[in-house]
């Protein structure tokens, strides 16, 4: 418990001296997408921890800690690159954290291929995150391949859900 | 031949229970629903062998490391003929149902009585108390119309190994009768599957090539998938999610340790071994990037073997050793490449509709087993090591992963069920298409992998 509480008071203070330039950098990038959480920033009321896989969630909104792709194709469209750059702007207020990019495929591939392609989707949403100045080193990657479906049913929706890139914070 | 001295590694490998205590039913036999299929040059029949075959007899009712003598004769007839049933060849007559023979009969058949019942052969044998605690076998192929015997054989076993028994019988007659080799005394790994579609628990599982002697080898905690066994069964190598991350480990089934097969902060998966189980193929991705890599099982450094921009991956040897064939998407899609083992010639074979994935050559050397997909549906077909003859073998919705029984003439395969409540489970199909079976299983299961027949 007292780890817990001084990590947590650790990442408060972390967030407080970064918030100034965390300002600057999200100029390059384009306003936030309507619908998704807004920038709380330092606010710590909520009980949620800031850096957080919760204050992830709650920044980048609902589906916003993924990005989804076309059957068999993993190249990062207009919207998967507002999905990022709105993490990047998160990742970029938590300097310190590190997050997975977990790649995934919908059941209608082979298990083998299936995996490779989940892991130039992971890449692909890395890559992306890169060129928006996330030090690649922060950004582990994964892919479950069909391992691990979102969504269960066997049809054209559930398969979209699937093919998707997730970023989940596994700490600092 | 005697099994006096089976190996340490087969002793650990059984387990005392008996399979048919803890499996469910195998489900009724299922037959394809399309167009009739051609044989293969005459050497599949479906015109099945009538063999009769009562539970084998004893000398005298004695009890052995628990076991009774006249139980295991019957237990004996019983895999015997669900092996042969199995194959697709034969009709067994017995064991159950059948009057029981005696010990003098073994070497005496009433061929009048057996042909009366529409036997072509009969099978007779005996199970008696050895010295030290171990059992003799014996088993007779007989032909009923000419009176004559044609196999004989006699194991002296542990208890323990009384199914290895039955299956060396079943090899014995189906190989006499059939022309070709046997098969039935061989081991699959796979992974056994329980739990919900999206989370599902994976687990490393052996057993005998029917479902016998069923073993999990790991408790589930991480992902487990794609195994292989070695040529000599005593490791499995396999992809394994521990700590989350996705590595291809080699397993030691005798001291259930296991070890990396290469360290490197990159995914491997998609493992293979080499026929003489001295090379290891995986595949590797770097950036995205997935390619075909060689290593020594022993460790050392792996020899990179495809340089596409692309996914290359999988891979199975020819049986000499010579060749790899393995899946690509450089064209576009997945199709299937054959190339020599060091990485030089290589050559797209898969041409036609649709993708095809997961190749994997026949111990015979004739065939290529592969994944057609098309359609939104996954089948199991074969094709020449050129990529001529492709016949299609299955039709379901999802068919995948081929494995070729060690004499080349049968396949197993996983098969899915589509939709929330989507089940795996373990198929085998002979090379006519017609013959088509679901393994028992204690839970679902995929990705089985077939090794060779035990010495």
């Amino acid at each position: 418990m007292t780890i817990r509480k001084s990590t947590a008071m650790i990442a408060a203070i972390t967030m407080l001296a970064v918030g100034a330039c965390a300002k600057k950098a999200p100029e390059t990038l384009p306003p936030v997408p309507e619908g998704t959480g807004t920038d709380t920033g330092t606010d710590t009321g909520t009980g949620i921890v800031p850096g957080s896989q919760e204050d992830f969630l709650a920044s980048v909104g609902l589906e916003g800690d993924r990005v989804f792709f076309d059957f068999d194709q993993y190249n990062v469209d207009a919207q998967d690159q507002a999905t990022l750059q709105n993490q990047a702007r998160w990742l970029q207020r938590n300097p310190a954290v590190r997050v997975t990019l977990e790649g995934h495929a919908d059941e209608r591939g082979t298990r083998d291929y299936n995996i490779a392609l989940g892991e130039r989707r992971a890449n692909a949403a890395k890559n992306y995150l890169a060129s928006l100045g996330i030090d690649p080193s922060r950004i582990s990657v994964i892919s479950y391949g069909k391992e691990r479906p979102a969504e269960l049913g066997s049809t054209e929706e559930a398969y979209a859900k699937n093919r998707r890139a997730v970023t989940v914070v596994i700490g600092r | 031949m005697l099994l006096r001295s089976t190996g340490l590694s087969l002793a650990l490998l059984l387990t005392p229970t008996p399979l048919f205590a803890q499996t469910a039913p195998t489900p009724p036999a299922v037959t394809t629903t399309t167009e009739p299929r051609e044989t293969i040059e005459g050497t599949l029949s479906q015109e099945r062998t009538v063999i009769g075959i009562p539970p084998l007899a004893t000398s005298s009712i004695q009890t052995v490391a628990g076991l009774r003598t006249d139980s295991l004769g019957r237990q004996i007839a019983e895999v015997i003929a669900a092996d042969l049933e199995r194959s697709g060849l034969y009709e067994p007559i017995g064991p159950s149902g059948v009057r029981a023979i005696t010990r003098a009969e073994v070497q005496a058949p009433r061929f009048s009585e057996w042909q009366s019942r529409g036997a072509e052969n009969v099978v007779h044998g005996f199970v008696d108390a050895g010295s030290n605690g171990s059992l003799i076998v014996g088993c007779y192929l007989y032909d009923t119309a000419l009176g004559s015997e044609l196999v004989r054989k006699g194991f002296e076993i542990q208890p323990a190994d009384w199914r290895r028994a039955a299956h060396k019988c079943a090899d014995a007659i189906y190989s006499r009768l059939s022309g070709e080799a046997p098969f039935f005394d061989s081991r699959v790994a796979y992974i056994a599957e329980s739990g919900p579609k999206g989370n599902r628990i994976k687990r490393l599982a052996i057993m005998d090539s029917d479902g016998g002697n069923h073993r999990f080898i790991t408790n589930g905690q991480a992902l487990a998938i794609s195994p292989r066994f070695s040529p000599d069964y005593k490791k499995i190598v396999y992809v394994s999610y521990l700590n989350n991350r996705v590595r291809v480990f080699i397993y030691d089934v005798a001291s259930g340790s296991q070890k990396l097969v290469t360290e490197s902060s990159n995914a491997t998966f998609a493992p293979r071994w080499s026929p003489d189980g001295t090379q290891i193929l995986y595949s590797m991705a770097v950036n995205g990037n997935t390619d075909i890599y060689r290593i020594s099982a022993n460790g050392g450094t792996p020899v990179r073997l495809t340089n596409t921009p692309g996914i290359d991956v999988g891979g199975s040897f020819s049986p000499d050793g010579k060749k790899i064939v393995f899946e690509s998407d450089r064209s576009g899609g997945q199709q299937i490449y054959t190339m020599n083992i060091d990485g030089s010639n290589q050559q797209r074979i898969s041409f036609g509709g649709g993708r095809a994935a997961t190749p994997e050559w026949s111990p015979r050397g004739d065939l290529i087993a592969f994944t057609r997909m098309g359609g939104g549906e996954f089948r199991i077909g074969v094709m020449t090591p050129s990529g001529g003859g492709v016949r299609m073998l299955t039709n379901s919705w999802q068919d995948e992963a081929p494995t070729w029984s060690p004499n080349g003439r049968v396949i197993q395969f996983f098969r899915t069920t589509r939709g929330r409540e989507g089940k795996s489970s373990l198929w085998q199909v002979d090379l006519t298409g017609v013959n088509l079976r679901r393994l028992p299983t204690p839970q679902d299961g995929s990705d089985p992998s077939w090794g060779p027949v035990l010495p």
